[in-house]
């Protein structure tokens, strides 16, 4: 780990989290803070909730109780667009990207929020678009250099091994320009070299444009070697928080997830 | 007339007298700038958008780089060590490095760290000048074993912001330094121009060395500059073609290390003042060869033989009536192409027929490979199978074999236009002359001939003659026309018990032309008959499984696959038959082989970087699996250790099946 990187304050704050499904209840009071620049691992076995607490973090979710602090403001509601503008931005766990689209095109949605012309102006397409689509697309192209990606720049998605589509969901999420990222098992599915590039790229992205990233994974070997911090959940409930020095040895997270094999 | 391709020695010296001034790479260069200062002399693409450098621009750059490496105390003599892709800023530290008399050294960007530091020792390397992060990270693993290295200077700054070893320096930093010290001393960077000498050694090539460890090969300006002179006009003296001008563009695309990416991405540029196009990556040359559309090609036969398989592959995914397009004017070319190409005279129709084609198959197909733009395309490294040999030749695309080695700068033969043969290397380049010895090894003596090994007069005393012939370890002849027909590496040729010849080489380039197969390894040395280790190539067998509806997991699935075995045998067979007919190699025919478990491979160290077998470490290697080969046995189990490409081990275990082949009588035998 890079000892110059300063991680900072407390940029998200989640206080005493619940919710429930119907009878499921797939968090239970759950408290945790996310730091400015650090990487914050979140782990536990299936179903343990971690996908939820992503989902309540952007507002996908909205829990029965509990409230989430992001940059000093809180909210009762936050709505995923509100999430978005206020630069959170995330990956998901099955891939969600536009299949039929090329790699270019895919991360170019994920400017959209930086885009203002309207309709007409983009119909006619010169003059302000024009210029507006030229800066985009060399943010965009700044990006597929960065995660190394040129030689698909322009094959459709729906082509594109596994691998490579997880990482052309992370540029799509990296093109808005956010602080917090949101990984959901950016690496499931992978081969280990696959796994370390991801794994590269992750902590390129932190170190170089200072992003704070949270993210859920279940290679634990992974998770140990590229987190500042990690929370564990089990059945909804938050087990285990700290370093992962601390968190290997905690009783209640062998007992529920690294002792045991899956 | 042979005569017409010989420049005579006298004419290459004639010109003495206007080349003073450019004896150098780096005269070159500011002459350049001085003549054709607004013309493009290098391209690369940066975020999707190709960018260009003219001669007078680079001219300038060149210069701040020396002055900075002077900055950092490089002097007259001194190594420089260049490790990454094809990028620009590379090239430019060559010519920096030239410019101050050091002597530039390129290496293979994709060695391991532990590769490096024999190279980087015994040439006593004291400025690196690498490519990104990931070189630097190399050197810093090896960086307390080589006392020599004072500097590290990388290209690309991502992920080397915390890098805070003193030794380490941005190019641009570097740049920024030499500007400054140009300013302070003014007068220094000419008088290092021209303190320059033709025959001050201008390069070290390391060979890639199947045995033993790698020698680094010294070349002077005289012999790259004149070899470089002699192949670029050597390309205009027939009528149909102007030779290689300033307007032609390349793509400099292999790897740097190897003597060929020097000789034309540099030494021919530097002469002949063309444009040279690095690509945006190594994963998108097919996209940046289109754009950029080369006029002049080189690529060894491995890159010719995905293109065609790509493009057979996608036609059979193609609509029926392109595929039968496609399928009707191929025969059509196979037929006519070559003799027309060659200016042959052949029924109206059948011209037709190809303009037709050329209308709507050919240009297109050449359109999509980059090739649309092709004057001349070479060849070299490995024997190349006359079917591909034709069908690029069908297109219309002036493919060449040529024959060198890093000893010669390249250049020893080269079929001549007009004359190209598929199985023969082709006539003499100006200049050099070449013998068969006593052994019937093929010697060679000219002007590119290199000036020694570095620090191994014992190896250059071995391989050069007193008198400048230089020793190939290649077994050849000369045909009936007086073109050079190479067999094997001459201690590769080995014998049967019964006396007959064994020639490896020969056997496996015949397996290798079939699509199916990527690597061969045949043994039969000292033994009673010839059996072969195959590696089967992935996309193609692939392709052809999943086409029968054969299910496969991975390379040693199908591999092993009985199916498979019966594909391989076929093409084994066909060699069989076609050894029968040949009076000196008819014992060659393969009696048993295998298809081995996993691919051969360089990070294994079972082939060289330049992707030959390195024959003595396989044969320990896999020792088992040749005494089953000889064996009364049907199968034999091994566990091989692999290397994955992030330097972990890990182990491999298979059951092999042995398969026998039909050998044909030998029909010249029983003729006579």
């Amino acid at each position: 780990m890079n000892p110059n990187r300063k991680i900072g304050d407390v940029i998200l704050k989640a206080e005493n989290i619940s919710m429930s499904f119907g009878g499921v209840k797939a968090l239970t009071n759950i408290s945790l803070e996310v730091r400015e620049h650090e990487v914050l691992s979140i782990i536990g076995p299936n179903g343990a909730g971690k996908s939820s607490m992503l989902n309540v973090i952007n507002g996908v979710y909205h829990p029965q109780e509990g409230k989430v602090t992001y940059k000093g403001r809180t909210r009762d509601k936050m709505e995923p667009h509100l999430a978005a503008k206020q630069g959170i931005a995330r990956t998901f766990q099955n891939i969600a990207l536009f299949k039929g689209m090329s790699v270019l095109d895919n991360i170019m949605t994920g400017r959209n929020l930086k885009m203002h012309t309207n309709f007409l102006q983009q119909a006619w397409y010169w003059g302000r678009t024009q210029r507006e689509e030229i800066k985009n697309r060399k943010v965009v192209e700044e990006i597929i250099d960065f995660l190394e990606i040129q030689h698909v720049r322009k094959t459709p998605v729906g082509r594109l091994p596994y691998g490579l589509q997880k990482r052309v969901e992370l540029g799509r999420a990296l093109a808005a320009e956010p602080t917090l990222l949101l990984l959901d098992e950016p690496m499931a599915g992978m081969n280990v070299e696959e796994k370390q590039d991801m794994c590269r790229f992750i902590l390129d992205v932190n170190d170089e444009f200072g992003t704070t990233i949270v993210l859920i994974e279940h290679d634990m070997g992974v998770v140990m070697d590229i987190s500042d911090r990690v929370v564990v959940l089990d059945y909804g409930k938050k087990i285990g928080d700290g370093i992962p020095e601390e968190v290997r040895q905690n009783p209640a997270v062998i007992a529920a997830y690294l002792g045991t094999s899956h | 007339m042979e005569t017409t391709t010989m420049a005579k020695p006298e004419n290459i010296g004639a010109a003495a007298q206007a080349r003073q001034s450019t004896d150098t790479f780096p005269k070159l260069l500011q002459e350049h700038a001085r003549v054709r200062g607004d013309r493009p002399a290098m391209r690369e693409k940066d975020l999707g958008i190709w960018q260009t450098w003219t001669w007078r621009e680079i001219a300038a750059e060149v210069q701040a780089l020396a002055c900075g490496f002077a900055a950092l105390g490089l002097a007259r003599g001194d190594r420089v060590a260049i490790i990454g892709d094809n990028r620009p800023r590379l090239y430019w530290t060559i010519a920096a490095a030239q410019c101050l008399g050091a002597i530039p050294l390129p290496m293979y960007q994709d060695s391991v760290a532990e590769e490096m530091v024999f190279v980087l020792q015994d040439a006593g390397v004291k400025l690196a000048v690498v490519e990104d992060q990931e070189q630097v990270d190399k050197l810093l693993e090896i960086h307390d074993r080589l006392p020599n290295l004072e500097h590290v200077v990388y290209d690309d700054p991502r992920g080397m912001r915390h890098y805070n070893q003193p030794f380490l320096h941005a190019a641009a930093e570097v740049l920024g330094s030499g500007r400054i010290y140009h300013d302070e001393h003014p007068e220094f960077f000419q008088g290092q121009v021209d303190g320059g000498k033709g025959e001050d050694l201008a390069i070290m090539l390391y060979t890639s060395g199947t045995t033993g460890n790698p020698k680094g090969v010294a070349h002077t300006y005289n012999s790259m500059i004149i070899t470089a002179r002699n192949s670029v006009q050597m390309e205009g003296l027939t009528d149909q073609m102007e030779g290689l001008t300033d307007q032609e563009e390349v793509l400099a695309y292999l790897p740097m290390a190897w003597v060929g990416d020097n000789l034309f991405s540099y030494a021919q540029s530097m002469v002949a003042g063309f444009c040279v196009s690095c690509p945006e990556s190594s994963e998108t040359v097919m996209t940046d060869m289109r754009e950029i559309g080369p006029t002049y090609y080189f690529a060894p036969p491995r890159v010719y033989e995905n293109l065609l398989t790509q493009v057979t592959i996608r036609m059979e995914d193609a609509s029926p009536i392109k595929r039968w397009m496609f399928n009707y004017f191929m025969d059509h070319a196979k037929k006519v192409g070559v003799k027309i190409v060659d200016k042959q005279p052949v029924p109206f129709m059948d011209w037709l027929g190809y303009q037709l084609g050329n209308f709507l198959v050919y240009g297109p197909i050449k359109n999509v490979l980059g090739f649309s733009r092709i004057k001349l395309a070479y060849t070299a490294g490995e024997a190349i199978g006359p079917e591909l040999f034709d069908f690029y030749r069908a297109l219309n695309i002036n493919i060449k074999q040529l024959y060198g080695s890093t000893e010669a700068y390249v250049m020893v033969c080269v079929q001549p236009n007009g004359q190209v043969k598929p199985d023969t290397v082709g006539t003499p380049v100006p200049g050099v002359e070449v013998k068969i010895d006593d052994n019937g090894e093929v010697i060679f003596k000219g002007p590119g001939v290199f000036h020694s090994y570095w620090n191994r007069p014992d190896a250059t005393a071995e391989t050069m003659t007193p008198d400048g012939w230089v020793l190939t370890g290649d077994a050849g002849f000369f045909d009936d026309d007086g073109h050079l027909k190479i067999i094997d590496r001459a201690k590769d040729v080995g014998k049967f018990i019964d006396g007959s010849m064994f020639a490896p080489k020969y056997i496996e380039n015949k397996l290798k032309f079939f699509p199916y197969i990527k690597e061969v390894v045949a043994f039969g040395d000292k033994r009673e008959n010839a059996c072969a280790f195959i590696n089967i190539d992935l996309s193609a067998v692939g392709s052809w499984a999943e086409k029968r509806g054969l299910a496969y997991t991975g390379y040693t699935d199908l591999a092993g696959q009985d199916a498979v075995y019966e594909l391989i045998r076929e093409c084994v067979e066909k060699v069989n038959a076609d050894l029968a007919a040949d009076p000196r190699l008819g014992n060659s025919q393969i009696k048993r082989f295998l298809i081995l478990h996993k691919e051969l491979d360089a990070d294994d160290g079972e082939l060289t970087r330049t992707r030959k077998v390195r024959r003595r470490f396989i044969a320990d290697k896999y020792g088992v699996l040749i005494d089953a080969l000889y064996a009364d046995v049907n199968h034999c189990l091994i566990e091989t250790q692999v290397k994955f490409e992030d330097g972990r081990v890990g182990m491999v275990r298979a059951d092999l099946k042995i398969a026998e082949a039909k050998r044909y009588p030998r029909i010249a035998q029983s003729a006579a």
